[in-house]
């Protein structure tokens, strides 16, 4: 019997319905500007308020600390380049790793063409940054340290508290990139010592095209967008009212039930975990046992690659994603799985499976029982299995 | 990247024709890299009249590498060697109703594949196939990276 499994929440998630719920009135009858006079208008007003309260108490902020954006990409590319420029009369050396999002890399990469230098820290084989590493890479020159707090493709949790204390005994600005996290774990901002943090909408059941950036009071970045007094002057524009209605709605949401989706989810990413090694050989989890997020899956799988068993499990009703060259478009597999050490083969192997609140574990069990038959079919397709066979004959 | 294959590259990833391996075959070639992410290994089994009897192939690789490899082997069965080297990527692809822009190299290989199990062949029989070179090392070698 075929089921829809969707299994990559990484990628975007179902907005929940009293998210959308709460959206509808701002774009039918309270469809208000918020800078305007009349009494609709306050409406809109104050439901961005509500929302920026409700945001900024999740992660232990003041509402003014709070901004809304566009989505991640939009915050990481701000914090970066803002942070870059502002500081620049201080120095011209930023820190970041090797698993970053391609949202920090490329803006990476765009400010050394600009003249900046950049410190991309390895991880170890679990993708975790080493705070050691981090200390020694710190020059005089440092004006900023972006490390995320979450892997997005193998879910490794980061030791954010121990670097934000470094960046702030250094006096460092402290970015980190927090799309995957946000939600699904505890954050707060004045134990971690974070002073910018980018987080996305559409990860935690929320509507897609709005984020919020998270700026300590008193750290310097110019305006992303230049105009109007909205969002205190640092990005103008009339704001995305819906979109923040249901980006706050949907914290509302994953807050309140955080510890009990922890538990639960932790408990299905590790009972899929058990049986997927117990019961298919040749395959390895990428990303650390403990220190990880508790809806990430990432598990590579010898001799075949991953496009093809993502069209096969699609066939089977089954979404998920994968570090595979073919499904980036690119010849290389994922950067991450590189750094955490996978040869090119194996990394071309593998598949991430990200649930949510509503995965059940029957639709564990369907997917499991599928993914064996469908490793199977590929492997009896595969000249490296082939090879393999025959070598260990 | 939301997939844009053809209906007839779906239906030869997923009912491959002629997969599997030839027993003593006449010719076994195999190109690509797993570095790269696909792999292609084609058996022949070649009659004395230098007619192609069976062709099976085995693929490492995304959807359209095992379409482009299932498609080169019903191209090839029951050709002779010269027609067999004649076939191209271009006539592959045709077959298939064409393949996305990124997945053009995979019916590259399947073309590479033929040539190096004829290769494999006519070294073995001490033959010189006219016109057939030896197989390149790297399929990819003269692809650049986009540049962002």
């Amino acid at each position: 019997m075929e089921r829809f499994v969707y299994m990559d929440n990484a990628a975007t998630t179902k907005v929940r319905p009293e998210v959308l719920e709460a959206m509808l009135p701002f774009y039918k009858e309270d469809f208000g500007n918020p800078s305007s006079i009349y009494r609709i208008a306050g409406k809109s007003k104050k439901a961005v308020d509500d929302a920026r309260e409700i945001i900024a108490d999740s992660i232990g902020a003041k509402p003014m600390e709070i901004y809304f954006t566009g989505g991640g990409s939009e915050g990481d590319n701000w914090a970066i380049k803002g942070i870059a420029e502002s500081y620049a009369s201080k120095g011209k050396h930023i820190i970041t790793s090797k698993i970053e999002h391609h949202a920090v890399l490329h803006t990476c990469e765009y400010l050394e063409k600009k003249g900046y230098e950049v410190t991309y820290l390895d991880v170890d084989e679990y993708g975790i940054v080493s705070v050691e590493d981090l200390e020694a890479a710190i020059r005089p020159d440092t004006i900023l340290i972006s490390i995320m707090y979450a892997n997005n493709e193998i879910g490794s949790i980061q030791p954010i508290k121990e670097i934000g204390a470094i960046a702030r005994e250094h006096q460092i600005v402290f970015h980190t990139d927090a799309v995957q996290a946000y939600g699904q774990v505890p954050i707060h901002v004045e134990e971690d010592h974070i002073d910018i943090l980018s987080v996305s909408s559409h990860k935690l059941n929320g509507p897609k095209g709005v984020g919020m950036m998270y700026i300590r009071k008193g750290i310097k970045i110019g305006s992303l967008i230049h105009g109007g007094q909205q969002e205190r002057h640092r990005r103008a524009g009339t704001e995305n009212v819906p979109g923040i209605v249901g980006f706050g709605k949907a914290v509302e949401i994953a807050m309140d039930t955080l510890d009990e989706r922890m538990k639960q989810e932790t408990e299905l990413r590790d009972y899929g975990i058990g049986r997927i090694l117990s019961e298919i050989p040749y395959c390895r989890l990428n990303g650390s046992r403990d220190k990880r997020l508790p809806n990430n899956i990432n598990i590579s799988y010898q001799f075949i690659e991953g496009e093809s068993l993502l069209i096969m499990l699609d066939m089977a009703g089954i979404c998920g994603s994968s570090g595979s060259a073919c499904t980036s478009g690119s010849l290389d597999p994922s950067h991450v799985l590189l750094a955490i050490g996978l040869p090119h083969e194996i990394a071309h192997g593998s598949l991430r499976l990200t649930i949510n609140h509503e995965t059940t574990k029957e639709d564990m069990d369907y997917v499991v029982d599928h993914l064996k038959r469908i490793v199977e079919r590929l492997r009896a397709m595969s000249p490296l299995y082939e090879d393999f066979v025959k070598e260990h004959k | 990247m939301a997939m844009a294959y053809s209906e007839k590259v779906m239906d030869h990833f997923q009912n491959p024709r002629n997969m599997g391996e030839i027993e003593n075959a006449s010719g076994v070639g195999t190109v690509g890299n797993a570095k790269c992410g696909d792999i292609m290994r084609i058996y022949l089994d070649i009659d004395d009249n230098q007619i192609i009897r069976d062709c099976k192939f085995k693929t490492f690789g995304c959807g359209a590498a095992v379409a482009t490899s299932s498609m080169a082997t019903e191209l090839v069965i029951g050709k002779s060697v010269n027609e067999a080297l004649k076939v191209t990527n271009k006539a592959v692809m045709e077959a298939l109703d064409g393949l996305p822009p990124a997945k053009v190299h995979c019916s590259l290989l399947a073309e590479e594949s033929i040539h190096a199990a004829l290769w494999d062949y006519a070294e073995k029989n001490h033959i010189t196939i006219e016109g057939l070179e030896p197989p390149k090392k790297d399929i990819h070698e003269d692809e650049v990276e986009e540049e962002y």
